[in-house]
């Protein structure tokens, strides 16, 4: 028998029929429970859809039920990989809404518990995308960096995940004697452990394989998408809240924001690596340049007094029991505040109608308009190419479905 | 914060430059404007939005490219009922802007602004989901955190939070063995995107 090349069996393309398979919602690389629908032609992504809403508490009705007070422990369960960050976004439009500001210690430690979160929201990223790229020890040297920082939240607040940490108008509490010294030792350690990922990974080419040239969109369709944070930033945009919008302290800091050039995974991997080394940068700042006195506000409308007080005299109690049973009175009005998030703009709009709850407690998660961009990202790409682009992505499941 | 306690007021001295220029280009759309607390928002009539807000994405002066977030706000008791919110911000230019229009619970539909920003589209269908208003001209509307059986719309101020929800009977199965899965697939996780 001839089988040469004019057989026309095997000269011809292999037919193929487009196949469909789904990815999650509990696949080990859609941490944060997504699912995602392919449509492949052999390892070809033809289309795909992506869906959300595993995860949705109820965020916003449970907020409306509650008084002011009472949403800052479910901002915690938001981005519960940077809790701080949700605790002082929704803290800072409350009090813009209320009119009053806190004093400059609290401004200071704000500042501190944001870019640690930062910190520890990175780590976990870094770490969770080399895991799924199949490199399990740069991740164990994440988690222990990450672990360093859940230290930090301890000290500050007593809790290492669901912080709890701002309150309008102050803090939960001041700072543990010696926590600066704290703060900068394990600072410093956690950036050691980071060096040796750094090493790992970095120049690898494995993962640089998988990382560089993948996942890529331009920054005019990022935009157009809502994408905030190390995504677009990494497409060339230096938009960050911080600089564009200064809130807290950020305008007396010297930090640098670090953009890319070709938006694809490695650059953002980068930009995230860069804004660990800023982010530890601002902290040693804001650890010399904290000013002493007071972390609460002196108002008695807005803050309860210090449990010494409410205790032992008679006029404080009265406002704590005020407070406690009828809440703060903001005037009636709308805000909406934007503060940096670990993955974007994370935003608070707020609507009063001078009750002691909120008629509307809406929060701008920047992992939802960012997982909306994922679809574009992977379309025509390999189907590995979907685990570095969804890593990179970052969509933290609380934020994105609330 | 300097605009101290003082209620949302149409201030043409001290208007910030958007509205001013919204005003001019749209004098019969504008229902009213504010800033208090230093946001600029401009109210608008729900027939004007997909003009107003193309305009805001174009004009060369202006340039919102960012589509920041979308939502609805019920006034249960006043009328008309929802008012829908759009914050926008531009990212070459810095400002930001919050545009609002009334829609009624009778006829809770408006123009839908996928076709001037791509993110309005989970946006959108967010607030259809949680408010029930129908965004006309929508590419895909339907429910994105909640399942289709969901009955009625949760985050409208007479849904009680404590509601339960009917349980969820088992689907149709097309009957033709060929076109079993596929339909099966469909039904359970939605169709495929146009």
């Amino acid at each position: 028998m001839d089988a040469g090349p004019t057989n026309p069996s095997l000269t011809n393309d292999l037919h193929t029929q487009p196949m469909e398979i789904q990815m999650g919602p509990s696949h080990p690389s859609t941490h944060g429970t997504v699912k995602i629908t392919l449509k492949l032609d052999g390892e070809r992504i033809l289309d795909s859809e992506v869906e959300v809403g595993y995860l949705h508490r109820g965020f916003e009705k449970e907020c409306e039920s509650g008084e002011w007070y009472q949403a800052i422990p479910y901002t915690d369960r938001l981005n519960y990989a940077s809790p701080m960050i949700n605790n002082v976004g929704y803290c800072l439009a409350a009090e813009k809404l209320f009119g009053v500001e806190a004093p400059p210690r609290a401004q200071y430690l704000r500042t501190i518990a944001s870019e640690l979160s930062r910190m520890a929201d990175h780590f976990t990223c870094i770490g969770a995308s080399a895991l799924e790229l199949a490199a399990l020890t740069p991740f164990l040297y994440c988690v222990q960096a990450r672990e360093q920082i859940y230290d930090l939240h301890e000290s500050l607040c007593g809790a290492r995940v669901t912080t709890n940490y701002v309150r309008i108008g102050g803090l939960q509490s001041d700072l543990q004697p010696g926590f600066a010294e704290l703060c900068r030792e394990k600072v410093a350690a956690a950036l050691t452990l980071f060096g040796d990922v750094d090493e790992l990974l970095t120049k690898n080419p494995i993962f640089r394989e998988r990382m560089e040239g993948t996942g890529t969109l331009p920054a005019d369709a990022l935009i157009a998408y809502g994408v905030t944070g190390p995504l677009l930033r990494a497409a060339g945009v230096g938009f960050d809240v911080r600089r564009a919008e200064p809130y807290l302290v950020y305008d007396r800091l010297d930090f640098e924001v670090p953009v890319g050039s070709r938006g694809d995974n490695y650059d953002r991997y980068l930009v995230r690596f860069e804004e660990l080394r800023q982010s530890a940068r601002i902290i040693e700042q804001a650890l010399r340049d904290l000013p002493d006195g007071p972390v609460d506000l002196d108002d008695p409308r807005f803050r309860w007094p210090a449990k010494g007080k409410v205790f032992n005299r008679m006029e404080e109690l009265i406002d704590q029991f005020k407070l406690v049973t009828e809440g703060m009175r903001p005037p009636a009005g709308e805000v909406y505040q934007a503060v940096e998030g670990a993955n974007g703009e994370l935003g608070f709009y707020l609507v009063s109608n001078g009750t002691g709850k909120p008629w509307k407690c809406r929060c701008r998660a920047p992992s939802f308009s960012n997982t909306q961009a994922l679809r574009d990202m992977i379309q025509g790409a390999l189907l590995a190419d979907v685990v570095p682009t969804f890593d990179m992505v970052n969509m933290i499941g609380g934020e994105c479905d609330r | 914060m300097s605009d101290g306690e003082q209620a949302p007021s149409a201030a043409p001295a001290a208007e910030p430059a958007v509205l001013a220029r919204l005003r001019v280009r749209f004098p019969d759309a504008i229902v009213g404007t504010h800033a208090y607390r230093g946001d600029a928002t401009a109210e608008i009539t729900p027939a004007a939005l997909l003009d107003v807000c193309t305009f805001l994405r174009d004009d060369p002066g202006l340039r919102f490219d960012f589509l920041a977030d979308v939502t609805a706000v019920d006034y249960l008791g006043s009328m008309p009922r929802f008012e829908l919110v759009y914050h926008l911000r531009s990212i070459v230019q810095g400002h930001r802007v919050r545009v609002k229009t009334r829609v009624s619970e009778e006829s809770p539909r408006v123009a839908s602004v996928t076709s001037v920003w791509r993110g309005a589209n989970w946006l959108e269908r967010e607030t259809y989901d949680m408010y029930g208003i129908v965004f006309e001209g929508h590419p895909d509307l339907r429910r994105i955190y909640l399942y289709e059986e969901f009955q009625g719309y949760p985050l409208r101020k007479d849904y009680p939070k404590e509601k339960r929800q009917p349980l969820v009977t088992v689907r149709d199965v097309a009957p033709e063995q060929g076109e079993r899965t596929v339909a099966r697939e469909q039904q359970r996780y939605g169709r495929w995107p146009d």
